[in-house]
């Protein structure tokens, strides 16, 4: 399963203040510890809102309103982010736990999201009735 | 943190970690059963301890001196009684606390390269080398590799246990092959992980065509190498073909869970991350700058569907060509007969009707349920349906996997009616 490790906006990430060079040593490594665990499959830091663009609807059925950046709010934001391919959700915590503290000054935030596997996408009833039918009639043999 | 919640994240640091901590061990012990069982002993006592004292900062670091220190413990108590862990022991005493860091740092994954190499040992069977690989390296259970490969537990677990005996027995040493023997030792180790995915991929029987847990453990397995061995091509291709194929999962079977062809899966839904990691594999092998081996070629190969946006998008003289040049490399009739599709597809049904015939005396294709499929499509195709029909049911008797057979059945039965 995937889950996305999403890294947010802090004051510093949005005044485009890079990071110490302590810490881009630190992710550098992580990443590395990712690859060699062979659960990395993509990783990107975004460049801060003021070259962002805001795209909203809010007249259902209407226009789309567009904004440019630079937008308040840094947490609402993110900076970056981290995509993994595990076995479970206890690993993608136990990876995310490992990841080095992306801000240091208290604004550090990383939030762990699932991304839809396909499997769920489409929920397949009949082999599920199937798989339910012969599940039933091997516990009637086993009963037998 | 619960008490489940904290036995589940011990089991999710020693899935994680296992395959490290057991190579690690295997350089101090020599012995890869030891190592597996000094590994579960600081398991065991992680279990017992953690839910109380909490889970250390550096988990990895924590089971490997706790195994070490059981290590160090048995082999003494043992010492005076078996000869053999004398030596044991006093290599094992050299190791330091600071050695300890270090192996988990860096120098873990000349360890897990040196297992890797251990596992695939051309002194094991086949089978004997994927259950390893999968328990070792993967760190499945043996309930796990039964249910993937639809065996018996006891089965798997039987050839575990004699397959530790055979590396002991034959003195299979811990270690990277050089020279001329690293070539022939790595495709060794190449053709386990490809065995793996292609179990996972298609199943050889039974009613699932795929079973992904094989294709994702052989997957993460081959990234590994790659990040381990970086230099080697073929790992790279491997690579690449597998992060490829496995872009198609996805479309290669339809709601009703029956299987669709290549030509006529919806490429929209390919997973594209797959397919730039696969490319993006692909160009590594290519810049190394030897010679493209057989598992780069045939990543060529699929690279070629993946970035064709429709079916008639295929560069199929570009496929065949390919095919030629892996024909050169590993000579084989099944290669051949994929030559023949991409010529036919390429040049005609006609032309490639031709080559397929000539495959016909085969004898190692006898049973082969490809080829009479393969015959069957290009005789369809030629408009020649009544014989077309008979190839596509000598195939569907010839298949194991059910979902396949059922396929095979209904382009007969297509063929009776078109030509009806």
């Amino acid at each position: 399963m995937r889950f996305m490790m999403i890294v947010k906006a802090t004051t510093d990430s949005e005044a485009g203040v890079l990071p110490s060079q302590e810490l881009i040593d630190a992710m550098q490594k992580y990443n590395e510890e990712l690859v060699k665990a062979g659960v990395l499959l993509a990783a990107d830091g975004l460049m801060s809102s003021a070259s962002g663009i805001r795209i909203s609807y809010p007249e259902p059925g209407g226009k789309p309103k567009v904004v440019d950046g630079p937008f308040t709010e840094a947490k609402e934001m993110i900076a970056g982010y981290t995509l993994i391919e595990v076995k479970s959700r206890e690993e993608a915590i136990e990876w995310a736990l490992r990841m080095p503290d992306p801000h240091g000054f208290g604004q550090g935030e990383i939030e762990l999201r699932q991304v839809f596997e396909f499997e769920e996408l489409m929920e397949d009833p009949v082999s599920r009735a199937k798989e339910e039918a012969l599940r039933k009639q091997v516990d009637e043999l086993k009963k037998a | 943190m619960s008490a489940s919640q904290t036995h589940r994240t011990i089991d999710t640091i020693w899935r994680m970690e296992s395959a490290k901590l057991i190579a690690g061990l295997v350089r101090m012990v020599r012995d890869v059963g030891l190592a597996e069982d000094f590994a579960q002993d600081a398991l065991v006592i992680a279990l017992d301890r953690w839910p109380e004292s909490g889970i250390p900062d550096n988990p990895g670091a924590w089971l490997m001196t706790t195994a070490k220190r059981r290590a160090i413990d048995l082999l003494r108590r043992n010492k005076l009684r078996d000869q053999k862990y004398v030596e044991i022991a006093r290599e094992i005493d050299l190791y330091t606390e600071d050695d300890i860091d270090r192996a988990l740092d860096g120098e873990i994954e000349d360890d897990l390269l040196r297992l890797i190499f251990m596992t695939c040992h051309p002194v094991l069977s086949q089978d004997a080398r994927v259950a390893l690989t999968l328990r070792l390296l993967c760190g499945l259970t043996t309930d796990e590799i039964a249910r993937s490969f639809l065996t018996a537990e006891s089965t798997v677990a039987q050839r575990i246990v004699r397959a530790k005996r055979t590396l002991n027995a034959e003195k299979v040493p811990f270690e990277v092959p050089v020279g001329k023997e690293l070539a022939e030792r790595l495709s060794a180790v190449l053709e386990v992980i490809y065995l793996m995915f292609n179990e996972g991929y298609s199943a050889t029987s039974g009613q699932n065509w795929t079973r992904p847990l094989l294709c994702q453990e052989a997957l993460r397995l081959g990234r590994i190498l790659a990040a381990i061995a970086p230099s080697e091509p073929e790992v790279h291709g491997l690579v690449a073909l597998m992060e490829i194929q496995s872009s198609r999962l996805r479309t290669r079977i339809n709601a009703k869970g029956e299987p669709v062809l290549l030509m006529d899966q919806n490429r929209a839904q390919w997973d594209q991350l797959l397919i730039r990691r696969g490319l993006t594999a692909l160009e590594h092998a290519r810049k190394l700058g030897r010679t493209l081996g057989p598992y780069a070629i045939q990543a060529s190969i699929t690279a070629c569907h993946a970035v064709a946006r429709t079916p008639s998008d295929t560069e199929w003289i570009r496929i065949a060509a390919l095919y030629e040049a892996l024909l050169r490399i590993t000579p084989s009739p099944i290669v051949e007969l994929n030559r023949a599709v991409a010529i036919a597809m390429a040049f005609g049904p006609a032309y490639g009707l031709q080559l397929v015939d000539e495959l016909y005396g085969e004898p190692s294709l006898q049973g082969y349920h490809l080829l009479p499929s393969v015959r069957g499509d290009l005789l369809e195709k030629l408009g020649r349906l009544e014989e077309a029909r008979t190839e596509f049911e000598r195939a569907a008797a010839m298949t194991r996997n059910e979902q396949e057979r059922t396929l095979l059945q209904k382009r007969a039965a297509a063929c009776l009616q078109e030509g009806g």
